[in-house]
């Protein structure tokens, strides 16, 4: 993805921000970047508006969020829901400074203003903005450095961390191995997850270093490799033991750290 | 090999020339705690001739730097050469973070171990295909649960996120509050 055609997915901090130009009266010409959610698009209409940030003109900034909002529908563009729950907490701001303030409210009462808590998550959501920012650049600088070129061996590189995708995939394949295999289960040893992790922890700490393939075909039933599996899974969640592979789709090995 | 075997002290000068050779053929920043132990030096002395050969480094003006990233250090070529390098190379910039892969990243960097719902306050914005996107560039991992309702998983940023961002340790980044101070004074100015 990176080589073949990167033009298509770099992305400029600065050229892509999206940009909407009023032109005359109430038409609205827009070059559709993308915003990146909601507050996003609010912060950038008041800057728009030229509008101080906490005393923010609601109805006029309502007015040209639903506008955005309907012209994001008529172009077919999916509005994602976090852009209406948007829109909803705005109308609702609206909506309380329209109405007269309580006059049976005990006078001392500090009046809120609706606005305030919008205010304040814009501010915070700013900050964010900012610091994205930095990190942009950042990248743009160690783009420019480049460390000793990597030795293309598997062999060399120690230890690759596997994932639980990894020992999920050799799971699926001893387990297909097994289907073939099951003749006839006439009694059944029921063995204990609790008993399965003891047995394993066990024989991680005996043999150093133990693979999850030997250890997945020592089971006799598909009811133990499942209980094995999982066992797997609770010992490297839990136990700080590691998975690591030798090579890409290598053994994998678990390790005490 | 044997009269290699026998520990003699070396000279600085010695010292500094087998601490560039380790540095140079470690695949990731070398810890000087590694360079210690290889050497069988104390911290003391490793940190030195580390700052000394930097010095040197720096002097000669070469096409080479030598860094601390992430909590090691790694020989890398200079900025002002990234032209030439890149058209030996046969490479262009990667790919670049969409923005807002770079803004979750940006929460999960200040307000680690963060969970998904927290991010989503922040960003007024589902963020689970940017999340993905970040655990798939391994530059924020998992970080355990967090042991309230639904108890969702925590993540925080990798040893990758500061290699590829060049940073020494999270404390390199500079402070939220920096920021905060800029988005002010830009609500001030208006």
């Amino acid at each position: 993805m990176t080589d073949s055609q990167p033009e298509q997915f770099t992305f400029d901090f600065f050229k892509e921000q999206p940009h909407i130009i009023a032109e005359s009266g109430d038409e609205l010409k827009i070059t559709l970047g993308k915003f990146a959610g909601p507050l996003d698009l609010l912060l950038y209409l008041i800057k728009q508006e030229q509008a101080n940030i906490f005393d923010i003109p609601i109805a006029k900034i309502t007015d040209e969020y639903l506008k955005y909002v309907r012209l994001m529908k008529s172009l077919d563009i999916a509005v994602a829901a976090d852009f209406l729950v948007m829109a909803a907490t705005l109308i609702e701001i609206k909506s309380k400074l329209l109405l007269p303030r309580d006059p049976f409210a005990p006078e001392e009462e500090e009046f809120e203003d609706p606005r305030k808590e919008l205010v304040d998550r814009l501010l915070e959501y700013e900050k964010y903005k900012s610091a994205a920012q930095m990190l942009y650049e950042r990248t743009t600088v160690e783009q420019a450095v480049f460390p000793r070129g990597r030795i293309e061996s598997d062999e060399n590189n120690a230890e690759v961390d596997a994932s639980v995708f990894d020992i999920l995939t050799v799971f699926q394949k001893i387990l297909a191995r097994h289907v073939d295999e099951i003749k006839m289960e006439i009694h059944r040893e029921e063995i204990s997850l609790a008993d399965m992790i003891k047995t394993l922890k066990k024989r991680i700490v005996d043999e150093i270093e133990l693979s999850v393939t030997a250890f997945f075909e020592e089971m006799h039933s598909k009811r133990e490799l499942v209980t094995a599996f999982i066992a797997v899974l609770e010992i490297v969640r839990a136990e700080g033991i590691r998975l690591t592979q030798s090579k890409t789709f290598g053994d994998i090995i678990l390790k005490k750290v | 090999m044997d009269a290699v075997e026998q520990k003699q002290t070396k000279t600085p000068a010695e010292l500094m020339a087998i601490v560039e050779a380790l540095i140079f053929v470690s695949e990731e920043p070398i810890t000087t705690k590694v360079l210690a132990d290889v050497l069988e030096e104390n911290r003391q002395t490793i940190d030195a001739a580390v700052e000394e050969l930097k010095n040197e480094f720096e002097s000669r003006e070469g096409g080479l730097q030598l860094r601390e990233i992430a909590g090691g250090w790694q020989i890398s070529t200079r900025t002002e050469y990234h032209e030439e390098v890149r058209r030996y190379l046969k490479t262009r910039p990667s790919a670049k973070l969409s923005l807002a892969s770079l803004e979750t990243l940006a929460v999960i960097a200040y307000k680690q171990p963060v969970t998904v719902p927290e991010i989503l306050e922040i960003r007024g914005v589902q963020s689970a295909s940017a999340i993905k996107t970040l655990l798939d560039k391994r530059l924020i991992v998992a970080k355990g649960r967090k042991e309230t309702v639904g108890r969702p998983m925590m993540y925080g940023t990798s040893k990758d996120f500061l290699i590829q961002f060049g940073l020494k340790d999270l404390s390199e980044l500079p402070s939220i509050e920096d920021f905060e101070d800029l988005a002010g004074s830009l609500a001030q100015e208006q």
